[in-house]
């Protein structure tokens, strides 16, 4: 029986495990080299003049200009507006695409009708409504938000139907013979089911909620992480562009492992 | 008598319709399941066996004709029925005895005295140390075992099987396939089996009801005659294979 779980293992196995472990190790070393060489390379390149560091900015030019952000105060609201809109955006395009998508499950019709508005929407490039958001919506921060919930909306609701349809249809067919009602195969058993495909959704609108806030912040803003790498640029200061970048991929990966780790809460079983 | 027949098919004929076109599955179908018997439906491939399973169970509904229990409208009556698929079809987010109380949770039964006559099955075929696993965990023989408590647990009157052992491995089936017996008969319930495994049909079966290709209809019914011999036992008996080539050449004409 497999859940016998095994107390003692033989020498064999121990091996096997060091080997294993040590390999992880390797791999995690690697990594950590791998970003040591990179930076150390652009660190040099730029010291030594081969390019001009006014171009390529430089890892030692980056932490100044956050540690000048910092010091004046800056750093923070920066990172505060952006991560505001989005956040608030990804939580709106999740919640509105998972709904939308339990709608569209629960009515045959509604979907075959709906279809191709979803496809249009999907295949739209957002930032085309770039005008009209502005027009309708001001240039405050809630622009933004609306720009990054259409970019991560229509991407949940596909991904969310696609996961509630993949049901397994003998399993609607047990539950049907028990009696069971269409709510209570939503709840009991579609639902569930999906919770492999809401994870892998949420992982896909992270990275749609840092395009939708910084393609948002490019069109229209006064604060923000995408309003200094715009205004970077403008005043030809890419160590502002390089650092507010930095920042963002770190702000990025940390949402990403966010999701990992409730991924790791959520689905319990093995599989 | 009439009491006798649990539930009773009375000139059942069923066409549906696809976008391909209508096709016409059942034919004037009469048969009886008898109170604490277990009938097993054989007949060609294709010929709609599984259909007939899902009219008993009011899944489907007959285009003329009736199916009754104890007299009854069938659809009426969903709680006499306990449905068990090819596959186990246990919800892998679920321990196993959250899967076995499933359909009290669906039946809204979920009560502490049925929580535990249901609990109390489990541990009676064995299933007690199991109970905080998840179904993954479990070999093939006894996710097939919980499947079949999961089917009891709302206490049915019948249990309609759907070729339950095809998806296990020869050596497996033949022993779930014994498991299913004893506990079906040591649980006294009425069982119909539909299954293309002759031999399936003839170590498990009181009677074999054989169809005739589509529009299926009933082509022969027979008594067996094993009386409570066990599938594995029946198997090793001379009369097994004189029944399984009556069969086999039934069901090739």
């Amino acid at each position: 029986m497999k859940n016998v779980k095994k107390q003692t293992f033989s020498a064999e196995h121990l091996a096997y495990l060091k080997k294993e472990r040590r390999g992880k190790i390797f791999v995690i070393l690697a990594r950590i080299g791998l970003l040591i060489l990179l930076l150390g390379m652009w660190e040099l390149v730029a010291t030594i003049g081969i390019v001009d560091p006014f171009i390529s900015s430089s890892p030692s030019r980056v932490i100044k200009t956050i540690a000048e952000l910092y010091q004046g105060g800056s750093l923070f609201y920066h990172i505060a507006v952006t991560l505001k809109e989005t956040l608030l955006g990804f939580i709106l395009a999740v919640a509105i695409g998972t709904l939308t998508a339990l709608a569209l499950w629960w009515s045959d019709t509604a979907r075959k009708i709906l279809e191709p508005y979803i496809v249009v929407l999907n295949s739209l490039p957002k930032i085309a409504l770039g005008p009209l958001i502005i027009i309708w919506f001001g240039t405050g921060s809630s622009s933004i938000v609306f720009m990054t919930v259409i970019v991560g909306v229509v991407v949940a609701i596909m991904n969310m139907l696609g996961g509630f349809l993949a049901t397994d249809k003998n399993k609607i067919i047990l539950l049907r013979s028990m009696g069971a009602s269409k709510f209570q195969i939503l709840i009991k058993l579609v639902i569930p089911s999906a919770l492999p495909q809401f994870i892998g959704m949420l992982k896909i609108c992270v990275g749609m909620a840092w395009i939708g806030s910084i393609m948002g912040e490019y069109i229209v803003s006064r604060a923000g992480l995408g309003y200094l790498i715009v205004y970077g640029g403008q005043v030809f200061r890419l160590d502002l562009v390089m650092a507010s970048t930095v920042l963002l991929c770190a702000l990025a990966a940390a949402m990403y492992f966010l999701v990992v780790l409730l991924e790791k809460i959520v689905i319990r079983h093995p599989r | 008598m009439k009491d006798m027949h649990l539930l009773a098919f009375k000139n059942v004929d069923l066409t549906y319709h696809s976008k391909e076109g209508e096709t016409h599955a059942v034919k004037d179908m009469n048969f009886d399941v008898r109170e604490g018997e277990f009938l097993a439906v054989i007949g060609p491939s294709g010929c709609g066996k599984t259909t007939v399973l899902s009219l008993a169970a009011g899944l489907m509904k007959p285009s003329s004709g009736t199916i009754t229990v104890r007299g009854k409208a069938a659809n009426e009556r969903a709680e006499s029925f306990g449905y068990m698929l090819q596959k186990d079809h246990l919800f892998p987010w679920r321990t196993v005895e959250k899967n076995l109380l499933l359909p009290l949770e669906i039946k809204k039964r979920n009560t502490p005295e049925n929580r535990k006559r249901v609990l109390a099955l489990a541990e009676k075929y064995g299933l007690k140390d199991f109970l905080s696993n998840y179904p993954d965990q479990l070999s093939g023989g006894m996710r097939q075992r919980a499947a079949l408590i999961r089917t009891l647990a709302p206490d049915p009157e019948i249990l309609l099987l759907d070729e339950p052992f095809s998806a296990l491995d020869y050596q497996t089936r033949l022993s779930v396939c014994d498991d299913v017996f004893r506990i079906i008969r040591s649980e006294k319930k009425t069982a119909m089996l539909v299954t293309h495994d002759i031999g399936e049909a003839v170590s498990l079966a009181d009677r074999i009801l054989v169809l005739t290709a589509r529009p299926a209809t009933v082509a022969a019914i027979h008594e067996i005659g094993f009386g409570d011999t066990e599938p594995l036992a029946r198997r090793e008996s001379p009369l097994f294979s004189s029944w399984f080539e009556k069969l086999w050449k039934e069901l090739n004409v």
